[in-house]
């Protein structure tokens, strides 16, 4: 009864998306390209994102009456996990959760929205206001006249967004807020400086923006459609951590088949290589839940076993990655110092995976109360 | 062989129902949960008793051909009879060497007289098999047994030492790997396999007291001890060959065992059922922040031991590190278990320093046992640092 459900299965449209992601990001994003991308202002290649939209990776989990292709969260996590093992950045991440949190919230009321976005407008999800993931009230409202006010942090790809949606309090009420880009007063949008710097994120200042009636999504959907956007968040960035972690131990093994150290190779020796050992089979791990949350959450409202599953695929994952990144630099010596050494990237983007929807801590309390009150 | 649905639903019901009404009740003493722990006259002819009456109901050796005491039905009826006696906690088929590995070996390749020989005894429990593959100076590595066994007219002559033999002391058998010749160039194409009876002069077992304080293994001495030259499997020289193919039987009755229950499996859910009304700090144990945090691991250690046998499963999920969760399996598994059973004996409090034979030890200090039982598991069949290795060098392709 604790183990509860453990489903695990590929589909066809799962495993025919895992083939075609992985090449594409082996083909589009090479090491070198991801470096290339490090200090450029959008994060990403607007090439590469235009392709990603014609194969229709933004319609994924959106229904096919709304232009995409029908296939749920399940379908998404192949394609995170491949993002991930080649630290391949763009919107795609904030964009399908941004559809997500509609989707749940509205449904077919927002459905030219969702179109939208299935055709490739980039949408983008503010909800964090301060450090706590965990706080379920906001302090970004709207009042009676249909005026925002207050501050989003981290938002993703803010400055490349066109659309935000933005869960805010409306008079003791959770109401979500569709901002266009076009309304934000200049000056609005202040860029964070990241630690993982494969991805973007701003503060958004939302303070004097009219919203109209239609443009607001209310009604007793709206928190559960919070609650779940948060777990989905959780589980697609536990996706793309496993895919990191996948690469990172690539990298730490190779460098201990070629490195030589007292006239030996470093990976015969058992302090650098029983570690090693010990990341792959977390990422095994990890690897096992993420497709076991994969096949059991659908389009419905999360139950039971789809929280327990989201959440411990995030907090085996980022545990995971955090570890693999950490090796890596040690395992690298001298070199695993520099700038130019890979292992720098897995662990700067194990520290932001860590925070993104809840750390691995924050996940076991939740899952605590689930499994043992 | 296609067997129905229908058919197979039919006979969950009935092996179920058997099970429940046949699951013995508490003898008063604890009972062992693995093969490894039987210690004691006592333990031992209570699970004979036990498994003769599972076969005699049919549930065992299903698969088996009629003539040697089996039922000859197809592979999935014994799966289904096995996860029964899971389900219903039932006691251990202590006669594993037997009904695991000798049996399905002999089955294979054995010859008709040695089938008609040793087969049905084996599930019947009259015959209790042993295993003599480990020497005191070659745990690890098996391949370089050293075990003489010396072709004298129709009988060899057999002379070393084997340790870590479970149930040696109560074995009428052992499958025993012996040298035939000491000067071949791979050590490994020296090496015999034999179906060796115990109770010959020369041989002596000397039970090896555990760190639990009982008994379960013996040392195995050989001086001179003469058994018959047809004992001998197969040719001289394939013993290494016949040793592995024997490991491949592990993976249960698809693969030739005869069925049984192996290991009585704890949970961790049995572990924070026996949680209740323990308390620490005038609350209960199981609202302790920190514990909870381990038990929540314990909850995703246990969960991805299953998880990772489904995702095995699926070809386009495991194609990455090739052969990582089967080579890895052993290694999680026997790990993950040891942690758990510590963790159990730490969320005791007090009572957690009480054990076997204080009447007031909780389970009668089962959890405090298993722990210390749990390390045959992380030693035996290769230790956890030796698996490693082999994971290592076999699946990341590690240097030596």
């Amino acid at each position: 009864m604790i183990i509860g459900n453990t489903t695990l299965t590929l589909t066809e449209e799962q495993g025919m998306l895992m083939d075609v992601a992985r090449e594409f990001c082996r083909d589009k994003s090479p090491v070198s390209a991801v470096r290339e991308q490090l200090d450029t202002e959008l994060g990403y290649d607007a090439g590469v994102w235009k392709e990603m939209i014609t194969l229709g990776w933004t319609g994924i989990a959106l229904p096919e009456h709304c232009g995409g292709s029908g296939l749920g969260v399940s379908a998404l996590v192949p394609v995170f996990e491949a993002m991930g093992r080649a630290l391949l950045g763009t919107p795609l991440l904030t964009t399908s959760l941004a559809a997500q949190l509609v989707m749940r919230a509205a449904g077919a009321a927002q459905e030219s929205v969702l179109a939208d976005i299935a055709g490739g407008k980039i949408a983008t999800l503010a909800l964090t206001e301060d450090a706590d993931w965990g706080r379920e009230h906001f302090a970004v409202s709207l009042d009676k006249n249909g005026t925002l006010s207050g501050m989003k942090r981290f938002v993703p790809d803010a400055a490349v967004a066109e659309l935000f949606v933005v869960p805010v309090q409306r008079e003791g009420e959770l109401v979500i807020a569709l901002v266009g880009a076009s309304q934000l007063p200049a000056g609005a949008i202040r860029p964070n400086t990241l630690i993982d710097e494969t991805k973007r994120a701003a503060n958004v200042d939302f303070t004097g923006v009219s919203v109209d009636e239609n443009s607001v999504i209310s009604g007793g959907q709206v928190v559960n459609a919070i609650n779940d956007t948060r777990l989905i968040g959780a589980l697609l960035v536990a996706a793309e951590a496993t895919g990191s972690a996948g690469a990172c131990l690539d990298t730490i093994v190779d460098y201990l088949k070629t490195r030589k150290q007292f006239g030996k190779l470093i990976g015969s020796y058992q302090a650098l290589k029983h570690p090693t050992v010990d990341i792959l089979i977390d990422t095994d791990s990890s690897r096992s839940f993420i497709y076991h949350a994969a096949a059991v959450v659908g389009d419905e409202t999360l139950d039971r076993d789809g929280e327990i599953a989201c959440r411990m695929a995030k907090a085996q994952a980022t545990d995971t990655l955090l570890q693999a990144g950490d090796r890596a630099i040690q395992f690298h010596g001298g070199m695993g110092f520099t700038y130019e050494c890979n292992a720098q990237l897995y662990l700067r983007r194990a520290q932001w995976s860590q925070q993104q929807f809840g750390d691995a801590q924050h996940h076991r309390t939740r899952l605590a109360k689930l499994l043992l009150d | 062989m296609s067997v129905s649905e229908l058919e197979l639903n039919e006979f969950r019901t009935e092996v179920s129902a058997w099970m429940h009404e046949n699951n013995p009740k508490d003898p008063g003493f604890l009972l062992p949960q693995t093969f490894m722990e039987v210690g004691d006259e006592r333990q031992l002819e209570f699970l004979r008793e036990w498994q003769h009456k599972v076969w005699a109901a049919g549930y065992l050796g299903m698969a088996w051909p009629e003539e040697y005491g089996g039922r000859g039905v197809d592979p999935s009826f014994q799966t289904i009879a096995d996860q029964e006696m899971r389900r219903h906690a039932v006691p251990i088929s202590f006669n594993i060497i037997g009904l695991g590995w000798a049996g399905p070996l002999i089955n294979d390749i054995g010859t008709a007289e040695e089938k008609q020989k040793y087969l049905k005894r084996i599930l019947t429990a009259e015959d209790v098999w042993c295993q003599g593959f480990s020497e005191p100076e070659n745990g690890s590595d098996l391949g370089n047994a050293q075990t003489r066994a010396v072709r004298d007219g129709d009988e060899y002559v057999i002379n070393g030492q084997k340790i870590w033999t479970t149930m040696g002391n109560f074995a009428q058998y052992m499958i025993l790997l012996a040298r035939t010749n000491p000067d071949t160039p791979r050590k490994y194409d020296g090496l015999s396999f034999f179906l060796s009876p115990m109770n010959v002069a020369g041989v002596e077992t000397r039970p090896i007291r555990k760190l639990t304080g009982e008994y379960g293994f013996t040392e195995t001495f050989f001086t001179d001890a003469r058994i018959p030259a047809d004992c001998l499997m197969g040719e001289e020289g394939q013993g290494w060959k016949i040793a592995m193919q024997t490991l491949q039987y592990e993976r249960g009755a698809e693969a030739g065992a005869a069925g049984g229950q192996m290991m009585v499996r704890v949970t961790v859910e049995d572990m924070i059922n026996e949680l209740q009304g323990v308390s620490r700090d005038e609350a209960a144990v199981l609202d302790d922040p920190l514990l909870r945090d381990e038990l929540v691991r314990a909850v995703m250690e246990e969960k991805s031991q299953i998880l990772g046998v489904r995702r095995g499963a699926i070809p386009g999920l495991s194609s990455d590190y090739p052969g990582s969760l089967l080579l890895s399996g052993k290694l999680r598994m026997s790990e993950s278990t040891r942690r758990m059973r510590q963790l159990a004996i730490k969320l005791q409090g007090a009572e957690g320093a009480l054990y076997v034979g204080d009447e007031e030890a909780r389970q009668g200090g089962f959890w405090q046992r298993a722990y210390l039982n749990s390390f045959s598991s992380t030693i035996g069949g290769g230790t956890s640092q030796v698996q490693t290795n082999i994971v290592a060098e076999h699946v990341l392709g590690l240097p030596k």
